[in-house]
């Protein structure tokens, strides 16, 4: 039976950006290997943590939205635990109510990005604008 | 006579009548449905200063929710979204 889960893990901040690349293409290969689909990635980028984790005070925090079997989360965690690189990690089940929340999360999320890419070109116009009215 | 002797009874000071507001639980009222661990800004409503849960009876949130809630808060502190112990949160 296939399920949805949703998984985070925070890497150590000493990473590159292409090692941080190779850490997420090693679990997204891993989910594929053994017969998941990835639905959704998202990067948080170098966050703070609230409290230090082995002495570091921040992390690259990503998130993993996949399907697969529900034995397929024990290889994943423990492929977790054995990387160096990885400082902690949660993957969580997600039920009907969650499926449903992370579709309309991620919609939101793009619904917030696309528009950016239109908005240099409405806000010049509305520049050009208001200098006129103030002349007046 | 509830008006007479609503005149004979003299106070020094006009009575304060407290109209407490009636609590109720927001994720019912708003429809949500899932509480989400990843959002650590929302979850800090439900947390006192020093990091801990606040009861439902200062919430005002359902039993079933506040179950919802507080399984969030802690996978969020695990996550380090959140501190275990802190002064002075918010």
């Amino acid at each position: 039976m296939i399920k949805q889960y949703e998984t985070v893990f925070i890497a150590t901040p000493v990473l590159s950006d292409s090692q941080m690349k190779e850490a997420v293409a090693k679990y997204t290969s891993l989910i594929k290997k053994n017969g998941g689909e990835v639905v959704y990635e998202e990067d948080w980028g170098l966050k703070q943590l609230a409290y230090p984790i082995d002495h570091k005070t921040s992390g690259f925090y990503y998130l993993i939205e996949f399907k697969a079997e529900p034995s397929f989360v024990a290889t994943l965690e423990t492929q977790y635990h054995r990387d160096e690189r990885i400082i902690r990690y949660l993957t969580v089940a997600l039920d009907k109510h969650a499926v449903a929340y992370a579709e309309h999360r991620r919609s939101v999320r793009a619904a917030k990005l696309a528009p950016k890419a239109e908005e240099p070109v409405a806000e010049p116009v509305a520049a050009e604008v208001e200098p006129e009215v103030k002349e007046d | 006579m509830a008006n007479v002797e609503n005149s004979e009874i003299r106070y020094l000071n006009p009575p304060t009548v407290e109209v407490r507001k009636k609590k109720y639980c927001r994720f019912k009222k708003a429809g949500i449905k899932y509480v989400d661990y990843k959002d650590a800004e929302f979850l800090k409503k439900f947390l006192n200063e020093q990091g801990k849960i606040l009861p439902r009876r200062i919430t005002g949130t359902s039993l079933k929710f506040q179950r919802k809630v507080a399984q969030a808060i802690k996978r969020a502190r695990s996550l380090a979204l959140l501190p275990y112990v802190t002064d002075l949160l918010k």
